[in-house]
Protein backbone atom coordinates (compact mmCIF):
# COMPACT_ATOMS: atom_id res chain seq x y z
CA UNK A 1 0.00 0.00 0.00
CA UNK A 2 2.39 2.21 0.85
CA UNK A 3 4.53 2.04 -2.36
CA UNK A 4 1.57 2.63 -4.58
CA UNK A 5 1.33 6.33 -2.57
CA UNK A 6 4.70 7.03 -3.31
CA UNK A 7 4.63 5.82 -6.70
CA UNK A 8 1.98 8.53 -7.28
CA UNK A 9 3.12 10.80 -5.47
CA UNK A 10 7.23 11.17 -6.36
CA UNK A 11 7.79 13.93 -4.47
CA UNK A 12 7.16 12.23 -1.21
CA UNK A 13 9.81 12.56 1.09
CA UNK A 14 12.24 14.41 -0.93
CA UNK A 15 14.03 17.15 0.09
CA UNK A 16 13.43 19.94 -2.98
CA UNK A 17 16.73 21.81 -2.13
CA UNK A 18 19.07 19.22 -2.69
CA UNK A 19 21.33 19.80 -5.55
CA UNK A 20 21.01 17.78 -8.32
CA UNK A 21 17.97 15.61 -7.36
CA UNK A 22 15.53 14.00 -9.81
CA UNK A 23 12.59 16.56 -9.03
CA UNK A 24 14.11 19.60 -8.54
CA UNK A 25 12.79 22.30 -10.52
CA UNK A 26 9.88 20.60 -12.07
CA UNK A 27 7.32 22.56 -12.69
CA UNK A 28 3.61 21.37 -12.70
CA UNK A 29 0.26 21.76 -14.27
CA UNK A 30 -2.65 22.78 -12.22
CA UNK A 31 -6.10 23.15 -13.77
CA UNK A 32 -8.43 25.62 -11.91
CA UNK A 33 -11.88 26.03 -13.45
CA UNK A 34 -13.88 26.17 -15.81
CA UNK A 35 -16.12 25.32 -13.17
CA UNK A 36 -14.58 26.09 -9.70
CA UNK A 37 -16.46 26.72 -6.52
CA UNK A 38 -13.90 29.29 -6.01
CA UNK A 39 -14.03 30.93 -9.21
CA UNK A 40 -17.26 32.24 -9.19
CA UNK A 41 -18.00 31.80 -12.51
CA UNK A 42 -17.16 30.13 -15.32
CA UNK A 43 -13.38 30.55 -15.95
CA UNK A 44 -10.53 28.65 -16.70
CA UNK A 45 -7.35 29.22 -15.68
CA UNK A 46 -4.02 26.45 -16.37
CA UNK A 47 -1.72 27.72 -13.60
CA UNK A 48 2.06 26.27 -14.07
CA UNK A 49 3.09 25.55 -10.66
CA UNK A 50 6.67 25.56 -9.15
CA UNK A 51 5.46 23.92 -5.70
CA UNK A 52 2.76 25.89 -4.38
CA UNK A 53 4.19 29.02 -6.44
CA UNK A 54 2.12 30.29 -9.35
CA UNK A 55 4.79 30.72 -12.26
CA UNK A 56 2.51 31.48 -15.33
CA UNK A 57 -1.01 31.46 -15.94
CA UNK A 58 -2.98 30.95 -18.86
CA UNK A 59 -6.31 32.15 -19.62
CA UNK A 60 -9.54 30.64 -20.87
CA UNK A 61 -12.98 32.68 -21.40
CA UNK A 62 -16.47 32.76 -23.30
CA UNK A 63 -17.39 29.89 -21.79
CA UNK A 64 -20.99 31.58 -21.53
CA UNK A 65 -20.54 33.90 -24.33
CA UNK A 66 -24.04 34.65 -26.12
CA UNK A 67 -23.00 37.00 -28.93
CA UNK A 68 -25.21 39.86 -27.06
CA UNK A 69 -23.50 42.28 -29.99
CA UNK A 70 -24.61 40.49 -32.82
CA UNK A 71 -28.29 39.82 -31.60
CA UNK A 72 -28.08 43.50 -31.22
CA UNK A 73 -27.73 44.62 -34.49
CA UNK A 74 -30.85 42.55 -35.16
CA UNK A 75 -33.21 43.99 -32.22
CA UNK A 76 -34.98 47.75 -31.99
CA UNK A 77 -33.59 49.37 -29.14
CA UNK A 78 -35.96 48.57 -26.04
CA UNK A 79 -35.30 44.95 -26.61
CA UNK A 80 -31.79 45.22 -26.08
CA UNK A 81 -32.37 46.08 -22.80
CA UNK A 82 -33.12 42.62 -21.87
CA UNK A 83 -29.65 41.58 -23.15
CA UNK A 84 -28.06 44.49 -20.69
CA UNK A 85 -29.53 42.99 -17.93
CA UNK A 86 -27.53 39.52 -18.75
CA UNK A 87 -23.76 41.31 -18.46
CA UNK A 88 -23.41 41.96 -15.11
CA UNK A 89 -26.15 40.13 -13.12
CA UNK A 90 -25.31 41.63 -9.89
CA UNK A 91 -26.24 45.05 -10.92
CA UNK A 92 -28.66 45.09 -13.61
CA UNK A 93 -30.14 48.30 -12.98
CA UNK A 94 -26.96 49.85 -13.72
CA UNK A 95 -26.65 47.99 -17.12
CA UNK A 96 -30.40 48.92 -17.79
CA UNK A 97 -30.00 52.75 -17.13
CA UNK A 98 -26.92 53.14 -18.72
CA UNK A 99 -28.05 51.62 -21.82
CA UNK A 100 -31.25 53.75 -21.59
CA UNK A 101 -29.13 57.29 -21.07
CA UNK A 102 -27.27 56.18 -24.12
CA UNK A 103 -30.16 55.79 -26.09
CA UNK A 104 -31.41 58.97 -25.17
CA UNK A 105 -28.35 61.07 -25.67
CA UNK A 106 -28.84 59.23 -29.18
CA UNK A 107 -32.42 61.07 -29.38
CA UNK A 108 -32.15 63.80 -27.46
CA UNK A 109 -34.42 63.40 -24.88
CA UNK A 110 -34.07 65.28 -21.72
CA UNK A 111 -35.36 63.54 -18.70
CA UNK A 112 -37.14 65.33 -16.06
CA UNK A 113 -35.37 65.60 -12.36
CA UNK A 114 -37.55 63.24 -10.61
CA UNK A 115 -36.40 60.27 -13.20
CA UNK A 116 -33.27 61.31 -13.17
CA UNK A 117 -33.09 61.10 -9.04
CA UNK A 118 -35.61 57.59 -9.23
CA UNK A 119 -32.51 56.52 -11.12
CA UNK A 120 -30.01 57.50 -9.21
CA UNK A 121 -31.80 55.62 -5.97
CA UNK A 122 -32.18 52.50 -8.16
CA UNK A 123 -28.42 52.59 -9.30
CA UNK A 124 -26.79 53.30 -5.57
CA UNK A 125 -29.32 49.71 -4.44
CA UNK A 126 -27.36 47.87 -7.42
CA UNK A 127 -24.39 49.17 -6.60
CA UNK A 128 -24.75 47.95 -2.99
CA UNK A 129 -25.71 44.81 -3.82
CA UNK A 130 -22.84 44.56 -6.14
CA UNK A 131 -20.23 45.52 -3.09
CA UNK A 132 -22.89 43.20 -1.23
CA UNK A 133 -22.00 40.04 -2.83
CA UNK A 134 -18.50 40.84 -3.50
CA UNK A 135 -17.07 41.60 -0.12
CA UNK A 136 -19.24 39.11 1.87
CA UNK A 137 -17.88 36.66 -0.98
CA UNK A 138 -14.46 37.37 -0.62
CA UNK A 139 -14.93 36.87 3.08
CA UNK A 140 -16.45 33.58 2.53
CA UNK A 141 -13.51 32.47 0.54
CA UNK A 142 -11.27 33.31 3.33
CA UNK A 143 -12.64 30.90 5.46
CA UNK A 144 -15.32 33.36 7.33
CA UNK A 145 -19.16 32.51 6.85
CA UNK A 146 -21.15 34.32 9.39
CA UNK A 147 -20.94 38.28 7.81
CA UNK A 148 -21.51 37.28 5.11
CA UNK A 149 -24.97 35.71 5.95
CA UNK A 150 -25.63 39.08 8.30
CA UNK A 151 -25.70 41.26 5.05
CA UNK A 152 -26.60 38.59 2.18
CA UNK A 153 -30.34 39.38 3.59
CA UNK A 154 -29.98 42.88 2.75
CA UNK A 155 -29.32 42.07 -0.86
CA UNK A 156 -31.96 40.17 -0.50
CA UNK A 157 -34.13 42.82 0.52
CA UNK A 158 -32.93 45.16 -1.88
CA UNK A 159 -34.05 42.38 -4.54
CA UNK A 160 -37.40 43.28 -3.17
CA UNK A 161 -37.53 46.96 -3.67
CA UNK A 162 -36.69 46.13 -7.59
CA UNK A 163 -39.41 43.43 -7.80
CA UNK A 164 -41.33 46.87 -6.51
CA UNK A 165 -40.13 48.71 -9.11
CA UNK A 166 -40.32 46.40 -11.94
CA UNK A 167 -41.78 43.20 -11.16
CA UNK A 168 -38.21 41.47 -11.71
CA UNK A 169 -35.66 40.42 -9.62
CA UNK A 170 -32.51 39.41 -10.95
CA UNK A 171 -32.62 40.43 -14.82
CA UNK A 172 -34.64 43.35 -14.24
CA UNK A 173 -35.19 45.04 -17.42
CA UNK A 174 -35.95 48.48 -14.82
CA UNK A 175 -37.10 51.92 -16.66
CA UNK A 176 -37.80 52.96 -20.30
CA UNK A 177 -35.88 55.15 -22.93
CA UNK A 178 -37.19 58.69 -20.84
CA UNK A 179 -37.80 57.41 -17.49
CA UNK A 180 -38.72 54.85 -15.30
CA UNK A 181 -41.87 52.93 -16.07
CA UNK A 182 -43.86 53.72 -12.86
CA UNK A 183 -43.45 56.11 -10.08
CA UNK A 184 -42.51 55.44 -6.66
CA UNK A 185 -45.27 53.43 -4.92
CA UNK A 186 -45.59 53.76 -1.04
CA UNK A 187 -43.99 50.19 -0.39
CA UNK A 188 -41.14 51.08 -2.12
CA UNK A 189 -39.70 54.28 -0.38
CA UNK A 190 -41.36 52.64 2.32
CA UNK A 191 -38.33 49.85 1.87
CA UNK A 192 -35.50 52.35 0.90
CA UNK A 193 -36.27 53.80 4.22
CA UNK A 194 -35.86 50.65 5.96
CA UNK A 195 -32.37 50.09 3.58
CA UNK A 196 -31.00 53.58 4.75
CA UNK A 197 -32.25 52.68 8.67
CA UNK A 198 -31.19 49.26 8.92
CA UNK A 199 -28.41 48.57 6.30
CA UNK A 200 -25.91 50.44 8.40
CA UNK A 201 -25.80 48.14 11.62
CA UNK A 202 -25.50 45.45 9.52
CA UNK A 203 -22.74 46.60 7.36
CA UNK A 204 -20.80 47.40 10.59
CA UNK A 205 -21.64 44.32 12.46
CA UNK A 206 -20.03 42.83 8.80
CA UNK A 207 -17.53 45.08 9.29
CA UNK A 208 -16.76 44.26 12.36
CA UNK A 209 -16.24 40.66 12.31
CA UNK A 210 -14.00 40.90 9.03
CA UNK A 211 -12.22 44.29 8.12
CA UNK A 212 -9.52 44.35 11.52
CA UNK A 213 -9.78 40.31 11.83
CA UNK A 214 -6.11 38.92 11.93
CA UNK A 215 -6.69 36.32 9.48
CA UNK A 216 -8.56 38.18 7.04
CA UNK A 217 -5.72 40.52 6.54
CA UNK A 218 -3.06 38.12 6.56
CA UNK A 219 -4.79 36.43 4.09
CA UNK A 220 -5.44 39.49 1.96
CA UNK A 221 -3.00 42.39 2.60
CA UNK A 222 -0.15 42.65 0.08
CA UNK A 223 -1.89 39.72 -2.12
CA UNK A 224 -2.65 40.39 -5.63
CA UNK A 225 -1.59 43.83 -5.51
CA UNK A 226 -1.06 46.16 -8.62
CA UNK A 227 0.50 49.65 -8.94
CA UNK A 228 -1.32 52.56 -10.17
CA UNK A 229 1.05 52.78 -13.82
CA UNK A 230 0.21 49.20 -14.01
CA UNK A 231 -3.50 49.17 -13.42
CA UNK A 232 -4.02 51.96 -15.94
CA UNK A 233 -2.10 50.26 -18.77
CA UNK A 234 -4.56 47.55 -18.04
CA UNK A 235 -7.47 50.07 -18.30
CA UNK A 236 -8.69 48.78 -15.11
CA UNK A 237 -11.45 51.23 -13.93
CA UNK A 238 -14.01 51.63 -10.68
CA UNK A 239 -12.78 50.02 -7.26
CA UNK A 240 -9.87 48.00 -8.52
CA UNK A 241 -8.36 51.11 -10.07
CA UNK A 242 -9.43 53.08 -7.07
CA UNK A 243 -7.72 50.76 -4.72
CA UNK A 244 -4.80 51.39 -6.39
CA UNK A 245 -4.59 54.76 -5.69
CA UNK A 246 -6.11 56.80 -9.11
CA UNK A 247 -9.03 58.51 -8.07
CA UNK A 248 -11.32 57.92 -11.71
CA UNK A 249 -14.99 57.43 -10.60
CA UNK A 250 -17.49 58.28 -13.89
CA UNK A 251 -19.82 59.55 -11.53
CA UNK A 252 -17.98 62.33 -10.21
CA UNK A 253 -15.32 62.87 -13.65
CA UNK A 254 -18.68 62.89 -16.33
CA UNK A 255 -21.59 63.11 -14.04
CA UNK A 256 -24.79 61.55 -15.58
CA UNK A 257 -28.31 61.43 -14.42
CA UNK A 258 -27.56 64.48 -12.01
CA UNK A 259 -24.81 63.21 -9.40
CA UNK A 260 -23.33 66.58 -9.85
CA UNK A 261 -26.34 67.16 -6.87
CA UNK A 262 -25.08 64.76 -4.73
CA UNK A 263 -22.17 64.78 -2.29
CA UNK A 264 -20.24 61.84 -2.19
CA UNK A 265 -16.42 61.00 -1.43
CA UNK A 266 -14.80 58.92 -3.68
CA UNK A 267 -12.64 56.52 -1.64
CA UNK A 268 -8.97 55.29 -2.51
CA UNK A 269 -6.46 53.19 -1.77
CA UNK A 270 -2.49 53.07 -2.20
CA UNK A 271 -1.29 49.49 -2.59
CA UNK A 272 -4.22 48.10 -4.91
CA UNK A 273 -4.04 44.94 -3.02
CA UNK A 274 -7.05 42.56 -2.29
CA UNK A 275 -7.39 43.95 1.36
CA UNK A 276 -7.62 47.65 -0.18
CA UNK A 277 -10.06 46.73 -2.85
CA UNK A 278 -12.54 45.38 0.14
CA UNK A 279 -12.01 48.38 1.77
CA UNK A 280 -12.97 50.61 -1.27
CA UNK A 281 -15.73 48.53 -1.96
CA UNK A 282 -16.72 48.94 2.05
CA UNK A 283 -16.36 52.48 1.63
CA UNK A 284 -18.53 52.93 -1.38
CA UNK A 285 -21.42 51.17 0.23
CA UNK A 286 -21.60 54.11 2.52
CA UNK A 287 -21.04 56.48 0.11
CA UNK A 288 -23.81 54.84 -2.16
CA UNK A 289 -26.04 54.90 1.49
CA UNK A 290 -25.22 58.95 1.24
CA UNK A 291 -26.50 59.41 -1.99
CA UNK A 292 -29.49 57.75 -1.67
CA UNK A 293 -30.48 59.70 1.52
CA UNK A 294 -29.91 62.68 -0.24
CA UNK A 295 -31.70 61.44 -2.71
CA UNK A 296 -34.81 60.64 -1.31
CA UNK A 297 -34.60 63.70 1.09
CA UNK A 298 -34.42 66.18 -2.37
CA UNK A 299 -36.68 63.76 -4.54
CA UNK A 300 -38.11 66.65 -6.93
CA UNK A 301 -42.11 66.84 -7.41
CA UNK A 302 -42.79 66.06 -10.90
CA UNK A 303 -43.60 63.40 -14.00
CA UNK A 304 -41.08 60.33 -13.63
CA UNK A 305 -40.92 60.34 -17.71
CA UNK A 306 -40.61 62.51 -20.43
CA UNK A 307 -42.85 63.42 -22.72
CA UNK A 308 -41.34 61.40 -25.75
CA UNK A 309 -44.57 59.36 -27.06
CA UNK A 310 -42.49 58.12 -30.56
CA UNK A 311 -40.10 56.30 -27.77
CA UNK A 312 -41.91 56.14 -24.24
CA UNK A 313 -44.52 53.13 -23.89
CA UNK A 314 -47.55 54.67 -23.20
CA UNK A 315 -49.92 53.74 -19.99
CA UNK A 316 -52.10 50.67 -20.33
CA UNK A 317 -54.77 52.96 -19.54
CA UNK A 318 -53.97 55.24 -22.07
CA UNK A 319 -53.72 52.72 -24.88
CA UNK A 320 -57.06 51.35 -24.67
CA UNK A 321 -59.06 54.54 -24.54
CA UNK A 322 -56.66 56.73 -26.93
CA UNK A 323 -56.14 56.15 -30.49
CA UNK A 324 -52.65 58.09 -30.64
CA UNK A 325 -51.50 56.07 -27.49
CA UNK A 326 -52.66 52.80 -29.41
CA UNK A 327 -50.65 53.71 -32.14
CA UNK A 328 -47.66 54.51 -30.44
CA UNK A 329 -48.07 51.57 -28.42
CA UNK A 330 -47.79 49.29 -31.67
CA UNK A 331 -44.86 51.39 -33.29
CA UNK A 332 -42.87 51.01 -29.97
CA UNK A 333 -43.79 46.96 -29.83
CA UNK A 334 -43.05 46.37 -33.10
CA UNK A 335 -39.66 48.11 -33.79
CA UNK A 336 -40.99 50.40 -35.99
CA UNK A 337 -39.25 53.79 -34.94
CA UNK A 338 -36.46 54.92 -36.61
CA UNK A 339 -33.47 56.14 -34.79
CA UNK A 340 -31.73 59.31 -35.97
CA UNK A 341 -28.23 58.89 -37.61
CA UNK A 342 -25.36 59.40 -35.53
CA UNK A 343 -22.62 58.00 -33.43
CA UNK A 344 -22.69 58.09 -29.42
CA UNK A 345 -20.84 56.88 -26.61
CA UNK A 346 -22.01 56.86 -22.97
CA UNK A 347 -20.59 54.97 -19.76
CA UNK A 348 -21.75 55.25 -16.30
CA UNK A 349 -20.00 53.97 -13.10
CA UNK A 350 -21.27 50.27 -13.16
CA UNK A 351 -20.58 47.90 -10.18
CA UNK A 352 -16.84 47.14 -11.26
CA UNK A 353 -16.06 50.14 -13.16
CA UNK A 354 -16.62 52.18 -16.27
CA UNK A 355 -19.86 50.51 -18.41
CA UNK A 356 -19.50 52.18 -21.70
CA UNK A 357 -21.85 51.63 -24.47
CA UNK A 358 -20.73 52.72 -28.15
CA UNK A 359 -23.46 52.82 -30.41
CA UNK A 360 -23.06 53.75 -33.93
CA UNK A 361 -26.87 53.99 -36.18
CA UNK A 362 -26.84 54.15 -39.23
CA UNK A 363 -30.85 55.85 -39.01
CA UNK A 364 -32.62 51.93 -38.72
CA UNK A 365 -34.73 50.89 -36.36
CA UNK A 366 -31.96 48.47 -34.80
CA UNK A 367 -28.20 49.86 -33.92
CA UNK A 368 -25.61 49.18 -36.90
CA UNK A 369 -22.40 48.32 -34.26
CA UNK A 370 -23.40 48.66 -30.26
CA UNK A 371 -19.89 47.98 -28.84
CA UNK A 372 -20.04 47.24 -24.68
CA UNK A 373 -17.36 48.34 -23.08
CA UNK A 374 -17.32 45.86 -19.92
CA UNK A 375 -14.80 46.73 -17.40
CA UNK A 376 -14.61 43.03 -16.48
CA UNK A 377 -13.50 41.85 -19.69
CA UNK A 378 -10.62 44.66 -19.78
CA UNK A 379 -9.23 44.42 -16.53
CA UNK A 380 -9.58 40.08 -15.68
CA UNK A 381 -6.64 40.09 -18.47
CA UNK A 382 -4.35 41.92 -16.03
CA UNK A 383 -4.80 38.68 -13.16
CA UNK A 384 -1.66 36.58 -14.48
CA UNK A 385 0.23 38.93 -13.57
CA UNK A 386 -1.23 39.60 -10.58
CA UNK A 387 -0.86 35.88 -9.26
CA UNK A 388 2.45 35.65 -10.31
CA UNK A 389 5.00 34.36 -7.30
CA UNK A 390 1.55 33.73 -4.75
CA UNK A 391 0.26 30.76 -4.07
CA UNK A 392 -3.13 29.18 -5.09
CA UNK A 393 -4.89 30.57 -2.09
CA UNK A 394 -3.98 33.62 -2.68
CA UNK A 395 -5.04 33.58 -6.44
CA UNK A 396 -8.35 32.74 -5.00
CA UNK A 397 -8.91 35.46 -3.19
CA UNK A 398 -7.38 37.56 -5.72
CA UNK A 399 -9.90 36.48 -8.18
CA UNK A 400 -12.88 36.79 -5.56
CA UNK A 401 -11.84 40.46 -4.70
CA UNK A 402 -11.39 41.36 -8.39
CA UNK A 403 -14.81 40.53 -8.56
CA UNK A 404 -15.25 39.31 -12.20
CA UNK A 405 -18.39 38.58 -13.37
CA UNK A 406 -18.70 35.53 -16.11
CA UNK A 407 -21.99 37.58 -17.68
CA UNK A 408 -20.37 40.82 -17.98
CA UNK A 409 -16.87 39.05 -19.31
CA UNK A 410 -18.49 36.93 -21.70
CA UNK A 411 -21.04 39.22 -23.24
CA UNK B 1 -9.06 71.29 -26.30
CA UNK B 2 -10.67 69.64 -29.24
CA UNK B 3 -9.39 72.52 -31.60
CA UNK B 4 -6.14 72.06 -30.30
CA UNK B 5 -5.41 68.21 -31.02
CA UNK B 6 -6.70 68.57 -34.44
CA UNK B 7 -3.81 71.77 -34.78
CA UNK B 8 -1.34 69.30 -33.07
CA UNK B 9 -2.64 66.36 -35.31
CA UNK B 10 -2.63 68.21 -38.19
CA UNK B 11 0.68 69.64 -37.55
CA UNK B 12 2.42 66.29 -36.86
CA UNK B 13 0.65 64.35 -39.77
CA UNK B 14 0.04 67.14 -42.24
CA UNK B 15 -3.58 67.83 -43.71
CA UNK B 16 -3.80 64.58 -45.56
CA UNK B 17 -2.80 62.27 -42.81
CA UNK B 18 -6.31 63.30 -40.25
CA UNK B 19 -9.17 63.45 -41.94
CA UNK B 20 -12.93 63.00 -41.32
CA UNK B 21 -12.91 65.17 -38.48
CA UNK B 22 -16.36 65.45 -36.29
CA UNK B 23 -17.77 65.96 -32.89
CA UNK B 24 -20.37 63.87 -31.79
CA UNK B 25 -21.97 65.08 -28.10
CA UNK B 26 -18.70 66.24 -26.92
CA UNK B 27 -16.08 63.55 -28.30
CA UNK B 28 -13.83 64.44 -31.17
CA UNK B 29 -13.19 61.94 -33.92
CA UNK B 30 -10.67 61.72 -36.24
CA UNK B 31 -9.73 59.09 -39.20
CA UNK B 32 -6.10 58.51 -40.24
CA UNK B 33 -4.40 56.01 -42.57
CA UNK B 34 -3.09 52.49 -41.47
CA UNK B 35 0.74 53.41 -41.22
CA UNK B 36 -0.21 56.75 -39.10
CA UNK B 37 -1.88 54.88 -36.21
CA UNK B 38 0.80 53.64 -34.61
CA UNK B 39 2.77 56.81 -34.42
CA UNK B 40 -0.45 59.06 -33.51
CA UNK B 41 -1.35 57.41 -30.35
CA UNK B 42 2.68 57.45 -28.98
CA UNK B 43 2.65 60.88 -30.14
CA UNK B 44 -0.84 61.48 -28.38
CA UNK B 45 0.65 59.40 -25.06
CA UNK B 46 3.94 61.16 -24.96
CA UNK B 47 2.16 64.91 -25.41
CA UNK B 48 2.72 67.01 -22.97
CA UNK B 49 -0.32 68.56 -22.34
CA UNK B 50 -3.23 66.01 -24.46
CA UNK B 51 -1.47 63.21 -22.13
CA UNK B 52 -3.65 60.29 -23.97
CA UNK B 53 -2.89 57.57 -21.42
CA UNK B 54 -6.11 55.30 -20.97
CA UNK B 55 -7.70 53.36 -23.90
CA UNK B 56 -10.97 52.94 -22.75
CA UNK B 57 -11.95 50.72 -25.90
CA UNK B 58 -10.85 49.34 -28.95
CA UNK B 59 -14.08 48.42 -31.32
CA UNK B 60 -14.11 46.74 -34.84
CA UNK B 61 -17.01 47.57 -37.53
CA UNK B 62 -17.79 46.50 -40.71
CA UNK B 63 -19.19 48.55 -43.93
CA UNK B 64 -19.46 45.88 -46.84
CA UNK B 65 -20.58 49.00 -48.62
CA UNK B 66 -17.52 50.96 -48.24
CA UNK B 67 -14.98 49.28 -51.21
CA UNK B 68 -11.61 48.99 -49.87
CA UNK B 69 -12.32 50.67 -46.87
CA UNK B 70 -14.51 47.44 -45.47
CA UNK B 71 -12.72 46.85 -41.62
CA UNK B 72 -12.83 49.34 -39.50
CA UNK B 73 -11.25 49.76 -36.09
CA UNK B 74 -12.36 52.68 -33.73
CA UNK B 75 -9.51 53.47 -30.95
CA UNK B 76 -11.31 54.67 -28.01
CA UNK B 77 -8.69 57.28 -25.85
CA UNK B 78 -9.26 59.23 -22.90
CA UNK B 79 -7.03 61.97 -21.12
CA UNK B 80 -8.39 61.21 -17.32
CA UNK B 81 -5.83 64.51 -16.90
CA UNK B 82 -7.94 67.04 -18.80
CA UNK B 83 -11.14 64.32 -19.11
CA UNK B 84 -10.79 64.75 -22.86
CA UNK B 85 -12.11 61.50 -25.17
CA UNK B 86 -10.83 60.79 -28.79
CA UNK B 87 -11.99 58.25 -31.27
CA UNK B 88 -9.71 57.25 -33.77
CA UNK B 89 -10.97 55.33 -36.65
CA UNK B 90 -9.06 53.00 -39.27
CA UNK B 91 -10.34 51.71 -42.44
CA UNK B 92 -8.39 48.79 -44.19
CA UNK B 93 -9.69 46.57 -47.69
CA UNK B 94 -11.11 43.01 -46.42
CA UNK B 95 -8.63 41.02 -48.28
CA UNK B 96 -5.84 42.37 -46.39
CA UNK B 97 -7.33 43.80 -42.91
CA UNK B 98 -4.19 44.11 -41.39
CA UNK B 99 -3.30 47.04 -38.68
CA UNK B 100 -0.61 46.70 -36.54
CA UNK B 101 -0.99 46.22 -33.07
CA UNK B 102 -0.78 48.68 -30.27
CA UNK B 103 -0.15 46.12 -27.50
CA UNK B 104 3.40 47.15 -26.63
CA UNK B 105 2.00 50.77 -25.39
CA UNK B 106 -0.92 49.41 -24.03
CA UNK B 107 -1.23 46.09 -22.15
CA UNK B 108 -5.11 46.48 -21.79
CA UNK B 109 -5.09 45.98 -26.16
CA UNK B 110 -4.32 42.77 -26.14
CA UNK B 111 -7.96 40.95 -25.67
CA UNK B 112 -9.54 43.64 -27.55
CA UNK B 113 -7.14 43.47 -30.38
CA UNK B 114 -7.87 39.26 -29.68
CA UNK B 115 -11.61 40.24 -29.94
CA UNK B 116 -11.44 42.25 -32.66
CA UNK B 117 -9.56 39.26 -34.83
CA UNK B 118 -12.40 37.33 -33.27
CA UNK B 119 -15.33 38.61 -34.40
CA UNK B 120 -14.19 40.87 -37.53
CA UNK B 121 -10.47 38.94 -38.56
CA UNK B 122 -8.94 41.88 -38.31
CA UNK B 123 -4.99 40.73 -38.34
CA UNK B 124 -3.16 42.99 -35.58
CA UNK B 125 0.28 42.14 -36.54
CA UNK B 126 3.10 41.80 -34.11
CA UNK B 127 0.38 40.80 -31.56
CA UNK B 128 1.60 38.32 -28.98
CA UNK B 129 -1.13 35.63 -28.83
CA UNK B 130 -4.05 36.77 -31.69
CA UNK B 131 -6.22 33.73 -31.44
CA UNK B 132 -10.13 33.63 -30.55
CA UNK B 133 -11.16 34.98 -27.06
CA UNK B 134 -15.18 34.28 -26.78
CA UNK B 135 -16.03 31.93 -29.60
CA UNK B 136 -14.76 28.56 -29.99
CA UNK B 137 -11.11 27.72 -31.36
CA UNK B 138 -12.62 25.79 -34.32
CA UNK B 139 -14.98 28.07 -35.51
CA UNK B 140 -13.63 28.87 -39.25
CA UNK B 141 -15.90 32.59 -39.71
CA UNK B 142 -16.03 35.84 -38.13
CA UNK B 143 -19.50 36.34 -36.86
CA UNK B 144 -19.88 39.98 -36.57
CA UNK B 145 -19.16 40.72 -40.16
CA UNK B 146 -22.39 41.71 -41.71
CA UNK B 147 -22.45 38.69 -44.41
CA UNK B 148 -23.64 36.79 -41.81
CA UNK B 149 -27.44 37.42 -40.74
CA UNK B 150 -28.71 36.77 -37.06
CA UNK B 151 -32.13 34.57 -37.91
CA UNK B 152 -33.01 32.44 -40.87
CA UNK B 153 -32.37 33.86 -43.94
CA UNK B 154 -35.80 32.37 -45.30
CA UNK B 155 -38.13 33.89 -42.74
CA UNK B 156 -40.80 35.98 -44.23
CA UNK B 157 -42.46 37.54 -41.46
CA UNK B 158 -40.28 40.55 -41.44
CA UNK B 159 -40.10 41.54 -44.72
CA UNK B 160 -40.30 45.60 -44.87
CA UNK B 161 -42.46 45.56 -48.01
CA UNK B 162 -45.22 44.24 -45.80
CA UNK B 163 -44.82 47.28 -42.81
CA UNK B 164 -44.56 50.21 -45.31
CA UNK B 165 -41.07 50.30 -45.22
Amino acid sequence: MSEIALVNNPNVGLDKTQKGGPYVNELSTLNLGPTHPATHGIFQNILTMDGETIVDAEQTVGYIHRAFEKIAERRPFYQITTLTDRMNYCSAPINNMGWHMTVEKLLGIEVPKRAQYMRVIMMELARLTDHIVCNSILAVDTGALTGFLYVYQWREFIYEIYEEMCGARLTTNMGRFGGMERDFTPVAIEKIKKILKELPAALKEFEGLVMRNRIFMDRTQNVGGISAERALNYGFTGPNLRAAGVDYDVRSLNPYSSYEDFEFDVPVGTKGDTYDRFLVREEEMWQSLRIIQQALDNLPEGPYHADAPHYYLPDKQDVYHNMEALIYHFKIVMGEIDAPVGEVYHSVEGGNGELGFHLVSDGGRTPYRLKFRRPGFIYYQAFPEMIKGTTLSDAIVTMSSMNVIAGELDT
Amino acid sequence: MNAKIIEALQAQFGEDGVYGIGESHGILQVTTAVENIVPMIHFLYAHPVFKFQFLTDLAGIHFPEAKGQELGVIYHLHSLENNVRLWIKVYAPIEAPNFPTITDLFATANWMEREAFDFYGIIFEGHPNLIRILNMDDMDYHPMRKEYPLEDATRNDKIDELFGR
